[in-house]
């Protein structure tokens, strides 16, 4: 990874974000961005606003900076449950084999039949608009793909040597799998968890974009993009900057996963 | 060949009733109470409870889901909540915009594609490939409605070439389903080009290079027809995403398409419709992967020959 340049850059970008979010506090108040303030509305962007401010007068920069945490916070969770979810079921289905892999796999092929953001929507609708719910929508609706990448990698493992043995010695099949199958089968699985905070916070993004996430008048990304559709013909500065944040943050975690995915595969280096 | 197509085919059925039934389960989940929502927060309990036994949902579930199947073969998808007109009849108004735009999107991802992997991988680390795998990268970093606006701020506003919303005229559609198609372009060149750069290092195409062939019939008939296949693949299951990106892409050009009625219905808590679009994405979503499928058996001599036996 040390010698990928483009994944350091990526590395670098998504640190400064990460840093933002944590330190959001510190670098503005959250005031200035929930604080309305008629007198100052649609400003372009400018030194006292370096993003401008939104229809209620609002600072456009200290909503992107508070906005990260949402933002990260949601993809970052939403992967990690959803991981950890796929790592139960395609663990099984790959180690057990047999009736277990049949009906995980069957299942969940026939929930990838209906489209991710599709899937998305409908738990949405069923469970009711908010951002615990995009939340658990978002995390389930990923399930199957977790599962098939985290089955597959398994597979690659189980058949060798070393596993046989360790079964030959009676070690029990919870601990065969923590132990000796899922540390040589997690590079793909790591490659796949990090390119997915991107589609998850992108996915997030367009929840919110959509309605169905955080309400105002809290910081997201999406929902700003939302409040800004409206206006951006005259103001364009409402949208251009939190749109550029949701770029960053994915353009950030796709480059890291990219730079993954070339250590961990011999076969696309010359 | 005849027997895999027919299997495929024979498998859409069972197939189709368990997305139905995860579909219809999912929404079941929802607090059901729909006279509430069809008869306002005044009505009486009784009457409340009287028009969801007519509605058949004081049922348990399964017993609903089989009705819901029964009636969906007779092309009744049940009554929207709020405008109280046939699902099917809302959806097929709207559903040939939907397709239209799909259709062109993924066409013109893979069009635009498809030809920029392939150059990228054959000039691995040349200005264009760096420059091309950073470009696609970026794009598939950005959120497909954030694109949408900025194009929309670029083209209809700075140069005032084409409409920004609605769906009237084919004009309409270009900047919606090219919205809906960079992403996945990008999507589609990052893959074509890592294929492709495992396909020119097989032997099979050293070999070719080694009897003398010209470079541009190595890459064209030995590697590049072997590389398209897992591209195939990737292009139908892109297709997916487009579908639940035209949700968003519609709501954003106010276009008038089963991704728009979606998400009013959703808003509107409008159970039966949001039912409705959904599974009627999700079979056309089928429909399509089925497609990829007998075509994929067809360009790939491998499960032509296990099948020709």
């Amino acid at each position: 990874m040390k010698r990928n340049r483009a994944s350091m850059v990526g590395l670098f970008i998504f640190s400064v974000i990460l840093a933002s979010a944590v330190l959001a506090d510190f670098i503005v108040p959250m005031s200035a961005a929930l604080d309305q303030n008629m007198s100052e509305r649609y400003l372009p962007p400018s030194r006292p606003h370096p993003f401008g401010t939104d229809l209620y007068g609002r600072d456009i920069f200290a909503r992107v900076v508070h906005g990260a945490r949402s933002s990260l916070l949601l993809g970052m969770s939403a992967v990690a449950v959803g991981i950890t979810i796929g790592g139960i079921l395609g663990a099984s289905a790959g180690y057990f084999g047999g009736a277990a892999d049949a009906v995980i796999s069957r299942v969940l092929d026939t929930i990838m039949c209906v489209p991710f953001m599709l899937l998305a929507l409908a738990i949405v609708a069923s469970l009711g608009t908010g951002i615990v719910n995009v939340l658990i929508a978002l995390m389930l609706a990923m399930v199957p793909y977790y599962t098939r990448v985290i089955r597959s990698a398994i597979l690659n493992i189980v058949g060798m040597d070393f596993i046989e043995a360790a079964k030959a010695c009676g070690v029990p099949s919870y601990r065969i799998i923590l132990r000796h199958v899922l540390p040589n089968a997690i590079g793909p699985v790591i490659v796949q968890a990090t390119m997915s905070v991107g589609t998850m916070i992108i996915s997030a993004a367009a929840m919110s974009f959509l309605g169905m996430g955080i309400q105002p008048p809290s910081p997201e990304w999406g929902s700003m993009l939302s409040e800004g559709k409206d206006y951006m013909l005259k103001y364009p500065h409402m949208v251009i900057f939190p749109g550029m944040a949701i770029t960053l943050t994915a353009l950030s975690v796709n480059l890291m996963g990219d730079g993954l995915r070339d250590a961990l595969d011999p076969k696309l280096r010359d | 060949m005849g027997r895999y197509v027919l299997k495929r085919v024979l498998l859409v059925v069972p197939t189709l009733l368990a997305i139905i039934f995860i579909v219809f389960g999912i929404m079941s989940l929802t607090p059901n109470n729909p006279a509430a929502v069809m008869l306002g927060p005044r009505a009486s309990a009784d009457a409340v409870a009287k028009l969801n036994s007519e509605l058949g949902y004081d049922k348990p579930m399964l017993a609903r889901y089989v009705d819901y199947v029964m009636n969906l073969a007779r092309g009744d998808m049940g009554k929207s909540y709020n405008s109280r007109r046939e699902v099917f009849k809302e959806i097929t108004l709207r559903f040939p915009t939907t397709v239209k735009l799909a259709t062109v999107s993924i066409l013109v991802a893979v069009v635009i594609g498809v030809p920029l992997g392939v150059f990228a991988a054959v000039r691995q680390y040349s200005v264009f490939d760096v420059t091309g795998t950073a470009a696609a990268m970026f794009m598939a970093s950005m959120p497909g409605f954030w694109f949408g606006m900025m194009a929309i701020l670029l083209f209809s506003l700075k140069l005032g070439l084409l409409p920004s919303y609605g769906s009237k005229t084919p004009a309409h559609l270009i900047l919606p389903s090219l919205t809906l198609a960079i992403p996945v372009a990008a999507t589609i060149m990052r893959f074509t080009r890592t294929t492709m750069l495992e396909t020119i290092r097989q032997d099979y195409v050293r070999t070719a290079r080694a009897k003398g062939q010209t470079e541009g019939r190595v890459i064209i008939n030995h590697a590049l027809k072997n590389a398209l296949l897992p591209v195939v693949t990737v292009a139908g299951m892109e297709f997916g995403w487009l579908l639940g990106g035209a949700v968003v892409i519609e709501t954003l050009f106010s276009i008038n398409g089963v991704g728009k009625l979606i998400i009013d219905s959703i808003h509107k808590k409008d159970v039966p419709q949001v039912t409705g679009c959904a599974l009627f994405l999700a079979f056309f979503f089928m429909l399509v992967m089925l497609a990829v499928d007998i075509l994929y058996a067809y360009i790939d001599p491998r499960i032509k020959a296990r099948y020709q036996r």
